[in-house]
């Protein structure tokens, strides 16, 4: 294993080295995990901040998916050849925010570099999940999303049906869409939107700790009677044939919609873009939809998924003063609205959001509003995110039980029980690692 | 006979010494790593670390799941080495028994082996799609309501059906050449002294095969432990409910992407047991049964 990493840190070394030429600028890595289209636009804006100022050069490096990015940052922090910026997932910002000393957090590095920061700049939903307990951020959000439901109009049109706010709503509408010929929903990814989200949608608590913001969390309160209730509904779905599920895998989940097998499907507001190409029909999108009898009414906001970008701590100034420069640059109205029109990604500050607002973009495309429509409900006590370690491998616990929930293998009771325990014994692994 | 000997005592060492430091690099070195971190509970960024005896051990052994991990690696284990074996036996049999067009027989058989085990993984990932895979039709079409995202058994089948075909091919190569280095005389006697096709394979064939099958049996047992980490990573990830990860995939799955070092150190050292003890029953149990 460690040779591995060894060896993965010396070929990032070497990629480092290849990378800086006879140039006078000061040199700034970034590691990221953004492939295909995604990875063109990173590039974009790295030659625009490069060419926007002559005292820094910033090289972004594609280093796969999220979770090798992470592994490849943590083997070259390892190896003392850590990149300048990092981007790290949502499940692996507990790792790293809690790696004492790893991390140079944001919100000083911004300050302590000439550049004034606000938390109040952010928008609600993405202000707090990569910020520590005083609201001070740790990373910086990058490229955010949260769960909507997209919906096929002609699917619902033929049935005679709105898109429904809430579960209850769902419930009426769900045999209609099996008249019309449909499977009423999908949905991607069940550890994200079916229980983190769920958790902020219904402003429940997630973990112990202030789910694990204020220190570090050993208890997960995933196994609770709405969490229960929820699953057991929606495997009385799948079993009336208003609910499909098609294993753990993003694209297996989402074609069916495409395929207008399905006729609503709950995705990332960041699938935006590229359903627009994929889809050959009209198309909405609107909140992710809660349970009326959990929330008493309340519209609560939902939480990000995606990742953030982390500074490593131990560079030299003119580094990480570069490092600031960038991230002035990154949240520039200008290049928030670019990303967020090109990506689907929500744009990260209120001033982006209202450039976006002014420049007519909604008018054209109102669904790309709904995501950030979201983040901006009613945020109450338990909406921030969480921060929990080991969160990969709870997340593969997750995906396990829920595989056996709608395989009818396990009944949602034990499941619940498997992954309390499962998550229980990570966390407690994790808190004594962190010692 | 004159016995071969260097005049200076260092010489000899120093021409074995790449070697040896090829060996303990990449061996040796790592091995002892995985051994300490199997002891170490320590943050993902190696910032801290302590000492934690047995408990990696014990958290891993009293998982279920390592342990729902494990028969799965046994069966799947099993069953991929024996059918890749036996069906690799058979077409060689059958095509060293050809005598027109013969090269064309071993050309068709011996490509597969060309495809790496991620391309073997896609490919049977397209068969097995739900919607585009002509294979899940198929199957679907003969009233077995296959569906390998939901059920571990059909989850099972895709994965080993995949890693056998893969497989196949390099088997029929040594099994083939092992068949035609089988003498002509011997052959020739063999079927003067017996008529039964079936009989003369059984007691003469397959004992003069056997140290053939005996090293086959041990790349096939090294092939189905590890290199199906490539067909499982692209078909099914482990899933559905973790019932197709290999201890070698969960190995990965912990520490590589999990970012748990301590586990998954744990896991790699009870492999290496595992593996170890394996050797020796290949060695010291199966190889005292065959003649060279």
């Amino acid at each position: 294993m460690k040779a591995t990493k060894t060896l993965l840190a010396a070929a990032a070394g070497l990629a480092m080295l290849g990378a800086g030429a006879a140039h006078a600028a000061t040199e700034i890595t970034f590691w990221h995990a953004m492939g295909g289209g995604l990875g063109e636009t990173v590039n974009a804006i790295a030659k625009d901040f490069n060419a926007s100022q002559s005292e820094y050069k910033l090289t972004p490096i594609y280093k796969g998916g999220y979770e090798e990015t992470m592994t490849a940052g943590i083997a070259a922090f390892r190896a003392n050849e850590a990149p300048n910026i990092i981007q790290i997932f949502d499940a692996g910002a507990a790792t790293i925010i809690n790696a004492k000393g790893a991390v140079y957090p944001v919100a000083k590095l911004l300050n302590e570099n000439g550049v004034p920061f606000h938390a109040e700049d952010y928008i609600a939903g993405v202000r707090y999940f990569y910020a520590d307990s005083k609201g001070d951020m740790i990373g910086m959000p990058f490229n955010s999303s949260t769960p909507v439901l997209y919906y096929n109009k002609d699917a619902l049109a033929k049935a005679g049906v709105e898109p429904p706010k809430t579960w209850e709503e769902f419930e009426t509408i769900a045999p209609k869409l099996k008249a019309a010929g449909y499977i009423a929903l999908s949905q991607s990814h069940t550890p994200w939107i079916f229980s983190e989200n769920f958790h902020s949608r219904h402003n429940l608590q997630m973990a112990n700790e202030n789910n694990g913001f204020d220190g570090v969390a050993t208890e997960i309160k995933y196994n609770n009677e709405h969490m229960r209730m929820h699953f057991s509904k929606a495997r009385e779905w799948q079993q009336a044939g208003y609910f499909g599920y098609y294993g753990t895998k993003w694209g297996d989940n989402q074609k069916p919609f495409i395929d207008q097998e399905v006729a609503m499907w709950l995705g990332s507001s960041g699938s935006f873009g590229g359903l627009k190409s994929a889809a050959k029909f009209d198309f909405g999108t609107t909140n992710l939809p809660y349970w009326n009898s959990i929330t008493k009414g309340e519209d609560y906001t939902t939480f990000i998924g995606g990742a953030a970008l982390f500074a490593f701590s131990g560079k030299d100034k003119a580094q990480n003063e570069g490092v600031a420069q960038f991230f002035k640059f990154l949240t520039k109205p200008e290049t928030q609205f670019f990303w967020h029109k090109e990506t689907g990604y929500v744009p990260i500050t209120n001033a982006a959001y209202t450039l976006a607002k002014e420049s007519g973009y909604y008018k054209d495309e109102p669904d790309a509003e709904v995501g950030i429509q979201q983040l901006n409900l009613k945020s109450a006590e338990w909406n921030k995110g969480y921060r929990l370690g080991y969160y990969v491998q709870i997340r593969e616990v997750m995906n396990r039980e829920y595989d056996q929930i709608f395989a009818g293998t396990k009944s949602v009771e034990d499941a619940f029980a498997a992954i309390e325990d499962g998550s229980n014994k990570l966390l407690a692994r994790f808190a004594k690692t962190v010692q | 006979m004159k016995r071969q000997q260097f005049d200076y005592i260092s010489l000899p060492y120093l021409l074995i010494a790449p070697q040896l430091a090829i060996i303990m690099i990449f061996f040796v070195w790592p091995a002892a790593q995985a051994i300490y971190q199997s002891f170490m509970l320590e943050d993902p960024f190696g910032l801290s670390s302590q000492f934690a005896g047995f408990d990696n051990f014990r958290e891993v052994l009293s998982s279920a799941h390592y342990a729902t991990s494990a028969v799965f690696t046994l069966v799947f284990s099993a069953l991929v080495a024996f059918l890749s074996m036996a069906i690799a036996l058979l077409l060689a049999v059958k095509a060293d028994g050809i005598i027109h067009g013969q090269s064309a027989y071993k050309i068709m058989l011996t490509w597969v082996y060309a495809v790496a085990p991620a391309v073997a993984g896609m490919i049977g990932t397209f068969l097995f799609d739900r919607s585009i895979g002509s294979l899940n039709h198929l199957l679907n079409a003969t009233g077995w309501p296959f569906n390998p995202q939901l059920d571990v058994f059909d989850a099972s089948f895709t994965v080993i059906l995949v890693s056998v075909w893969k497989q196949v091919s390099v088997n029929f190569i040594y099994f083939l050449a092992g068949l035609q280095s089988i003498p002509r005389a011997v052959r020739e006697a063999a079927l003067i002294d017996c008529r039964n096709g079936f009989r003369r394979f059984w007691t003469v064939t397959l004992p003069l095969l056997a140290p053939t099958g005996f090293f086959v049996l041990v790349i096939n047992i090294t092939y189905a432990f590890f290199d199906t980490f490539g067909v499982i990573d692209t078909m099914t990830r482990g899933a559905p409910g973790g019932g197709t990860a290999t201890l070698v995939y969960k190995v990965y799955q912990d520490g590589f992407l999990g970012a748990d070092l301590g586990g998954s150190s744990a896991q790699s050292v009870i492999l290496m047991i595992l593996v170890l003890a394996l050797t020796v029953v290949q060695f010291r149990v199966l190889e005292k049964r065959i003649h060279y």
